[in-house]
């Protein structure tokens, strides 16, 4: 009984700083950013950033979509692997993730630059040098490179769980490789790719550094606009109208997407 | 079937380790191009050696984390323990709380934190308000969920009855809770100390917006230098701590592993009293 009060402290806490900051978020939205007084300007103002606020989620998607298509396959191997190397392969998937997320995105603008060490091959086999980076394929492949551990870590969780008896099941009542696929095994990773994709979307489409760094004037994602609001265009308020936005978009995305999973507390955990 | 998902999971493990070795390799070049690779050097480990701007920042991020994830694992512990016992609604409630820094995009957290800080220090008339403790507010904030999810599995598992017998034999409710629960509990919370200490370590989005330039981390430095040519040392030092969390990630895959071990057999000895 006497339990629950051990929790006070942190909900304390919680409410002071992430509740209170959310309602200034919302404050901020819907007031002037010189007088002060309550106002629909800002959130009027998003409607001329709606192109981007579309770019932004699209190539959320398609980078979600490629991590389900690239990451399914790895766990589903790391799943099969004897328990030993399944820890260090999963340790092998977490490695990357551990390191400066800043330098590992520079390494990809040294490999795909037009100079870079992708076109120096090309260079040297005799071919011509590709328009490799500035593309929307290369914030794309930027994105897909970030979060593809996210991807393995929720879909690997669940795989394992699989009961394999009910493979064996499958197989004895006559189903072939591909139908114990689509019947038993992809239906029962059901929660580990909703939480997978979710995993990728919420940080790629509110990114801001892989887009500058990978991407041209023609790729500004919503993160960019939102963060040279705060750093160099210093417009708090539309700032916080836009993150408002933002924040609305990836809750409907998260709420859609739990609708077909419902437990609360398996998901980021490993 | 399983051949050809083998060849696969090379080559995607390889893509995720290719910009690794860039950057090892560009930590042995004597250009400044990270792209073209002139000759073997050790300089840039010497040079790091004598640096006296990177480490201080990786001093700074390190001190951040060490502090922020000590003090996020005793309030999320205690927070799980009480979690563990909420029921119904009130669970609910808490763990959609728990659930926000998870859900929301780093960024709105970063500039919703920076808001309040901001609003606070108006409020208060202090000038400049960002620094060290934004900065230990915004990690604390950000490395509770961590620790909350990773021991409420292992209290999940115990059995709730371990302390009721400590107390029957005689034990105060915090002996109870220091011989008997803590133990059990103790991989969840090592686990969830060393996830928020790595998280609060790499932390670059969140950071950007809450720090001040009397308190600056490594990661925020970094992202401040790409926009001039980055130093050779940067790779050095990015190399060497490669290996560093090499290592702690071994530590921490043994100690699961020695989890495991335990639990399992305990699963055997309660099957075989059974």
């Amino acid at each position: 009984m006497k339990n629950k009060l051990s929790s006070g402290p942190y909900l304390v806490w919680m409410t002071l700083f992430t509740v209170v900051p959310l309602v200034i978020v919302v404050y901020y939205a819907f007031t002037d950013s010189v007088t002060g007084r309550f106002t629909l300007g800002n959130v009027e103002t998003v409607k001329n950033y709606i192109p981007i606020f579309l770019r932004s989620v699209w190539l959320a998607l398609v980078s979600s979509l490629i991590c389900l298509l690239l990451g399914y396959p790895v766990a589903w191997r790391i799943a099969q692997a004897g328990p030993k190397s399944q820890r260090l392969l999963y340790m092998l998937v977490m490695l990357p993730m551990c390191i400066s997320f800043l330098l590992r995105t520079l390494a990809w603008v040294a490999l795909l630059e037009d100079t870079g060490i992708i076109n120096g091959f090309f260079i040297k086999l005799g071919l011509p040098p590709l328009p490799l980076i500035r593309t929307n394929g290369a914030v794309i492949l930027g994105m897909v490179y970030n979060y593809l551990p996210y991807m393995i870590m929720p879909l690997y969780t669940v795989i394992m769980k699989i009961d394999r008896r009910l493979i064996e099941a499958a197989q004895d009542l006559g189903c072939g490789g591909a139908q114990v696929f689509a019947k038993v095994t992809l239906p029962l990773s059901v929660p580990g790719i909703i939480s997978g994709v979710t995993m990728v979307f919420v940080p790629a489409v509110s990114t801001f550094y892989i887009s500058q760094k990978l991407g041209n004037t023609g790729t500004t994602l919503i993160g960019d606009v939102i963060e040279s609001q705060f750093k160099t265009a210093y417009n708090p308020n539309l700032g916080a109208a836009l993150s408002l936005v933002l924040m609305i978009i990836v809750l409907a995305c998260t709420a859609l997407m739990n609708r077909f999973s419902g437990d609360d507390e398996s998901v980021a955990t490993v | 079937m399983k051949k050809t998902s083998s060849v696969f999971t090379v080559v995607i493990f390889a893509f995720l380790y290719v910009p690794m070795i860039v950057l090892a390799v560009a930590s042995f070049n004597t250009g400044t191009d990270i792209s073209v690779f002139k000759s073997f050097t050790l300089n840039n480990y010497r040079e790091l050696l004598r640096d006296n701007v990177l480490l201080p920042l990786l001093l700074n991020s390190v001190i951040v984390a060490v502090i922020s994830s000590l003090f996020a694992t005793v309030l999320g512990t205690a927070a799980a323990l009480g979690i563990h016992s909420m029921g119904g609604r009130m669970r609910r409630m808490t763990m959609a709380l728990t659930n926000i820094p998870l859900t929301n995009p780093e960024i709105v957290t970063g500039i919703s934190l920076a808001l309040v800080f901001v609003f606070v220090g108006q409020v208060m008339k202090i000038k400049s308000v960002m620094g060290f403790v934004t900065l230990l507010i915004a990690h604390i904030t950000f490395n509770l969920p961590y620790v909350i999810l990773s021991v409420l599995p292992k209290l999940r598992q115990m059995d709730d009855h371990l302390s009721e017998a400590a107390m029957d034999l005689g034990c105060t409710p915090s002996q109870a809770f220091f011989k008997v629960v803590l133990p059990e509990i103790m991989p969840g919370v090592i686990s969830g100390a060393l996830m928020a200490f790595t998280m609060s370590l790499d932390d670059f989005v969140i950071s950007y917006f809450v720090y001040g330039p009397g308190f600056v981390t490594l990661p925020v430095e970094i992202y401040n230098y790409t926009k001039k040519p980055l130093q050779p040392k940067i790779y050095a030092l990015f190399t060497f701590m490669f290996i560093i969390i090499l290592l702690a990630m071994i530590i921490m895959n043994i100690l699961q592993a020695r989890d495991s071990r335990r639990g399992s057999r305990s699963l055997r000895r309660r099957s075989t009293n059974a």
